[in-house]
């Protein structure tokens, strides 16, 4: 997996509660095999009109974020569908750090399986980020995920939380397949207990 | 641990094959269920990585999602859909692998085809990229939906990392009136709680109306857990859980059978046990349900009103109601009971299983499809579909004007042909009612499957308690 230590990069303001993941990736886009190529279709349904132009409202249609790294969100993003399908898409776009008040727990699994960093803050820091957002392309946010911090485009400094294991495995750029399986001894032995006690599975 | 535990408590110790301080853990999977959308990248990565499945006896895999619901015999038209499917079958090939594919009887939804094959048991830890995986804690079992990294992990090490959710409790006591069931429990609760009202948590159901409920019913129930963002929902086993398992073809036999029912048995909460949360609802006061909005907690009683969002304090929350009231082109103070649907779609992980089909065809017998309404009536199996035939029930639906279809997810998703046109209003025994989830612009009210056949014939919703 890719490392991920610092981000620094336009910041997208997307106020709307409860984005599910439907809305990240719409249905059609899921059958790809692939893990790659998935930028195109993400928010394909709010992005493009029906004759697959883009919809100059959309925040990422607009100049001042078609670059953007960070996206700033409303309550519950991520929920619904267990696609990871929804992280693929907004990496493939560019995007690798979304900012929130909450998240659903299966998408923000996800997302540290693909190097992109969820961050949940309280309402206030979120608020403010989502200020900072709307004033474009000149508000550059920075992440620093060693020191857990948010620098804004005025100085401002906010903390954020992380479990330390994720923290470790996307600093690193850690494979956890590959850290499990040299607990395969664990496994083993789990196995037999499990076998003795439960002879029917 | 010691003092009282919950029944998630239980299952979680029984499986934990390490449990760092900090609380990170490595837990065992005993029962993972694969299918063709989730899981082409994740064999993928085994592939890439020179890894194979640890243990494929504990893997079952289907087709399902994107899968035609008419006549397959002529293989499959749509070029993505078929690669997809092919992976499978040669993924499954490769590594060992038990695969149902498109011809066999016992292809089905994914969450369908689990519990009728004795899959899912009671006690275990159940996963699949699917974020529904829920169903499965009907049987006490800890069913949790996971991402296709997460399968590939469970693949190669039939283990998951993960830490320990919060236990949250909901109890429903009572006797549900008549023509009120386990879809309007689901979404009462859902309402209650809001759609982030279980994130971070493991929600156990418990309660006279529960224990009354079939195994069907309680799927039903902890299948929409993951629309109040619980991670896994779950009902302690039973009487009525054990009768389930007798003779199914992966389920213990025998004396085994007893020596699994023994265990089983250990399978509840104890008193005093804590829950972190609990809400109570009293099933005698739970009317029919629809869902107004495109959000499962935009729920209503059938004899209730759209709301209005300018008696909404809360900015973000009065921004989203208008949101999902302009896409659902509803006018504020509408009563339900007005209002005319286009589609309807009896079917799903949700109520794809055969008391569903027998809720709707009771609804159903001697009547016709309204001319507005198109229907469409998709069994969760082939087994489902092979039963409600004998049972007579295709015919119920097709003298209706109701269309018969093959197993699958089907318009749940919309990933197939069978889809709502943009505008167009469906009556649906499904999930989710997101935006464009059953197709582009299409607009989703979420129902039991008596209230969606009863809607078919009237063109409108009804209230199912005084119609006929
Ligand atoms: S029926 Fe719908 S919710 Fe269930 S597994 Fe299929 S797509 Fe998912």
């Amino acid at each position: 997996m890719e490392k991920f230590k610092t981000l620094s990069g336009v910041a997208a303001p997307l106020e709307i509660m409860n984005i599910d993941t439907d809305m990240i990736i719409p249905k059609q886009y899921l059958k790809t095999i692939a893990r790659t190529g998935l930028g195109k279709g993400l928010f394909s349904e709010l992005r493009y009109d029906d004759d697959g132009n883009d919809v100059p409202d959309f925040v990422l249609n607009q100049p001042a974020y078609k670059n953007a790294k960070i996206l700033v969100a409303g309550d519950n993003f991520g929920c619904g569908s267990s696609r990871e399908h929804a992280p693929w898409a907004l990496k493939d776009f560019g995007i690798r750090c979304i900012i929130s008040t909450s998240f659903a727990d299966i998408f923000y699994n996800n997302c540290f399986k693909n190097s992109v960093l969820p961050i949940q803050l309280p309402q206030e820091d979120v608020d403010k980020l989502m200020d900072d957002a709307n004033r474009g392309a000149n508000a550059i946010v920075s992440i620093d995920l060693e020191a857990q911090e948010i620098r804004g485009p005025d100085g401002g400094v906010i903390h954020f939380d992380i479990d330390p294991f994720r923290k470790h495995c996307l600093l690193n750029g850690l494979d956890d397949i590959g850290l499990t399986l040299e607990e395969a001894d664990s496994i083993d032995s789990f196995e037999k207990t499990a076998s003795a006690e439960r002879p029917w599975l | 641990m010691a003092g009282p535990r919950t029944l998630y408590d239980k299952i979680w110790s029984d499986h934990l094959v390490r449990e760092d301080e900090d609380g990170s853990a490595l837990i065992y999977i005993d029962r993972h269920l694969i299918h063709e959308v989730t899981s082409p990248q994740a064999f993928e990565g085994l592939r890439m990585a020179g890894r194979k499945v640890r243990c494929p006896e504990k893997t079952l895999a289907v087709v399902d999602h994107n899968i035609p619901t008419l006549d397959r015999s002529q293989g499959i038209s749509d070029p993505e859909s078929a690669l997809q499917i092919e992976t499978l079958a040669k993924n499954c090939a490769d590594f060992g692998v038990e695969y149902f594919d498109e011809s066999d009887e016992r292809q089905g939804v994914v969450h369908v085809i689990g519990p009728e094959q004795g899959f899912t048991l009671p006690g275990t830890t159940i996963v699949c990229g699917d974020s529904h995986t829920a169903t499965h804690g009907a049987f006490g079992a800890l069913a949790m939906g996971i991402g296709t990294s997460e399968v590939e992990h469970v693949l190669a090490t039939q283990t998951l990392i993960g830490r320990k959710e919060k236990n949250m409790r909901i109890v429903v006591d009572g006797e549900l009136p008549d023509g009120v069931g386990a879809k309007d429990i689901i979404l009462s609760i859902i309402g209650e709680i809001g759609t982030a009202g279980g994130t971070g948590k493991v929600i156990e159901y418990a309660g006279s109306a529960i224990r009354s409920l079939s195994m069907e019913g309680r799927m039903t129930v902890c299948n929409m857990s993951i629309e109040g963002g619980a991670r896994a929902g779950m009902i302690a086993p039973d009487e009525t859980t054990y009768e389930y398992f007798r003779g199914r073809p992966r389920a213990p036999q025998g004396a085994e059978f007893d020596s699994a029912v023994e265990y089983w048995k250990t399978l509840c909460t104890d008193d005093g046990a804590e829950f972190e949360s609990e809400i109570r609802l009293d099933a005698s006061k739970l009317p029919p349900i629809v869902t107004w909005g495109t959000s499962p907690e935009n729920v209503v009683s059938i004899l209730g009103q759209v709301p209005d969002p300018t008696k909404i304090a809360d900015e973000a929350r009065r921004r989203a109601m208008q949101r999902a009231l302009a896409y659902m082109d509803l006018a504020p103070g509408t009563n339900m009971v007005d209002v005319e649907i286009d589609r309807a779609f009896i079917g799903s992980c949700t109520n794809g299983r055969i008391e569903d089909m027998r809720a709707a065809a009771a609804i159903v017998a001697g009547k016709k499809v309204s001319d507005r309404v198109n229907a469409l009536v998709v069994p969760g199996s082939g087994l489902v579909k092979a039963q409600a035939e004998a049972e007579g029930l295709d015919k119920i639906f097709t003298t209706a004007g109701f269309e018969w279809r093959e197993p699958g997810c089907s318009m749940c998703l919309a990933m197939n042909d069978d889809k709502l046109k943009p505008g167009e209003r469906c009556a649906s025994t499904s999930n989710r009612n997101f935006e464009g989830r059953q197709g582009y612009r299409g607009r989703t009210h979420l129902v039991s499957p008596a209230m969606a056949a009863a809607a078919a014939i009237a063109g409108h919703f009804v209230d199912i308690r005084d119609w006929n």
